[in-house]
């Protein structure tokens, strides 16, 4: 379980966070939607630590993320993030990229590593891709590459961050399709998204954040169908 | 009044030269290795750390680019000297030129990791890598392809700059030739000799630098 508790962030003298209550079961899927700059993507971040929080609490499975005594390195192998923007690393093959963490941080044995990462490119069907570098795969193949990359780690839980929203349109279905298949193995999941037909589709909750705050949630039928606020109903009709 | 030019001496001479020569290349292999260790955290340090750490890389960096290598040796083998701290030539050469090019390399790091994404940093992290583990295996693999041509120079900087321990009594390449034009009194002979085995041996590291240049055709956008 993920427990954000009135979380307040600032960069400088901006306000990014103004309060954020929000708490995530395990096995659901909730997707974030809401305006540029509202505040999505630092929220996600803040949940894994790589970046601080001004005050309030996020704990996750009973640990405090930013307590002293805990240990980010290690929590961080729990939370899976892919984000907007690619960032497979350039300098190793695919399959090294899966498993240098692997190696490097959990001390798994090279050949376990290898097994794994086929597993996870299989899963996220990059497995005939295992030996090129990342330059050589599409938008959308470099997103499912870091998916698998995190999923690698075994994951509890797994935030997507717009992972679609650099791809090209056709490319976008490639990797919705591994999203969904996530969930439907049951992956807890905070995913950020644009992709509001995709969201009411597999998310269980929606939350609609609005300068800094969470400005409406529920079922997506009822952010969907019948959004509370004028301002949700705006961006709904807007997002399409 | 007419030079005599005999070569044949330097011919003799060559076995000690070759001695020399591979005294200056492994100094210089040396001193590179270290200043390349010793150039990552500086480099990281005086680029984003703070206070002490910040200072402390940024004079050693100023201190390193900003003085004659010269200074730097005689201050490793004499300087110390008045704090009662006598080292060998070879070593203080080999100290003044791992401070030497970890100044320089640090500063061509410096360059390398604003080249570097910082997704890449928060790549790292997310997968559970501590700061150390994420400059390790992702960051400065990179910044050493981005700034392999200025590494592959700073080599050769050190390479020359091993000839100045000459002036100490280091028995390097400069050295055999010093002491043998002192024998001799065929200085002209010497010093083009070791000027020639000098060139070569530049050249030759950088044609083993672009042979074994680092993900040449992968980087290639
Ligand atoms: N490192 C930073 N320094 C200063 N301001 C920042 C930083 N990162 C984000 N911000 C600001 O914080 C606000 C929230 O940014 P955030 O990226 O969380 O928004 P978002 O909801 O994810 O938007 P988008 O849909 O465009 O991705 C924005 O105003 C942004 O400019
Ligand atoms: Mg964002």
């Amino acid at each position: 379980m993920i427990e954000i508790k009135q979380v307040r962030k600032s960069y400088g003298s901006l306000e990014v966070l103004k309060g954020i209550d929000l708490t995530i079961d395990k096995g659901e899927v909730v997707a974030m939607i809401g305006p540029s700059g509202s505040g999505k993507s630092t929220l996600l971040q803040c949940i894994n630590g790589l970046e601080t929080i001004s005050s309030g609490e996020i704990i996750v499975d009973g640990v405090s993320v930013f307590d002293k005594a805990t240990n980010l390195n290690h929590l961080r192998r729990k939370l899976g993030i892919v984000f907007q923007s690619y960032n497979a690393f350039p300098h190793m093959t695919v399959r090294r990229n899966v498993t240098l963490a692997l190696t490097k941080v959990l001390g798994v044995s090279r050949d376990q590593a290898n097994a794994i990462a086929e597993t996870q490119l299989q899963r996220v069907g990059l497995l005939a891709k295992a030996d090129v570098y990342p330059t050589a795969l599409s938008g959308g193949q470099q997103q499912r590459l870091g998916i698998a990359r995190a999923l690698a780690m075994g994951p509890s839980y797994m935030l997507f961050d717009e992972v679609t929203s650099a791809l090209d349109p056709e490319l976008v279905a490639e990797v919705l399709a591994t999203l969904r298949q996530l969930s439907a193995e049951g992956m807890t999941m905070i995913l950020v998204t644009h992709e509001m037909q995709f969201a009411r589709e597999v998310a269980d909750r929606v939350v609609f954040f609005h300068e800094g705050v969470i400005a409406e949630s529920g079922p997506p039928e009822q952010i969907f169908g019948n959004p509370k606020s004028e301002r949700l109903r705006a961006f709904v009709s807007r997002a399409g | 009044m007419s030079y005599n030019f005999q070569f044949g001496i330097v011919l003799d001479a060559l076995p000690d030269l070759m001695q020399g020569a591979a005294l200056s290349l492994s100094i210089a292999i040396v001193t590179m290795a270290v200043g390349i260790v010793l150039a990552m955290p500086l480099a990281v340090g005086s680029w984003n750390g703070k206070g002490l750490v910040t200072f402390l890389s940024r004079s050693w960096i100023e201190l390193a680019r900003n003085t004659p290598c010269l200074a730097q040796i005689y201050f490793f083998f004499y300087g110390l000297g008045a704090f009662g701290i006598f080292l060998s030539p070879w070593l203080a050469v080999g100290i003044a030129l791992c401070f030497n090019n970890a100044g320089y390399l640090a500063e061509i790091f410096r360059g390398g990791l604003k080249g570097v994404n910082a997704n890449q940093m928060k790549g790292a992290r997310s997968l559970g890598f501590g700061p150390v583990g994420a400059y390790r295996y992702v960051v400065f693999p990179q910044v050493f392809t981005n700034t392999f041509s200025s590494i592959g120079n700073q080599f050769i900087w050190a390479l020359l700059n091993t000839s100045l321990g000459a002036l100490i009594g280091l028995y390097d390449l400069s050295g055999v030739a010093m002491d043998y034009q002192s024998r001799t009194f065929k200085t002209f002979e010497f010093f083009l000799a070791i000027a020639v085995i000098y060139f070569i041996l530049a050249k030759l590291v950088l044609f083993l630098a672009n042979r074994f240049k680092p993900g040449g055709a992968r980087h290639a956008a």
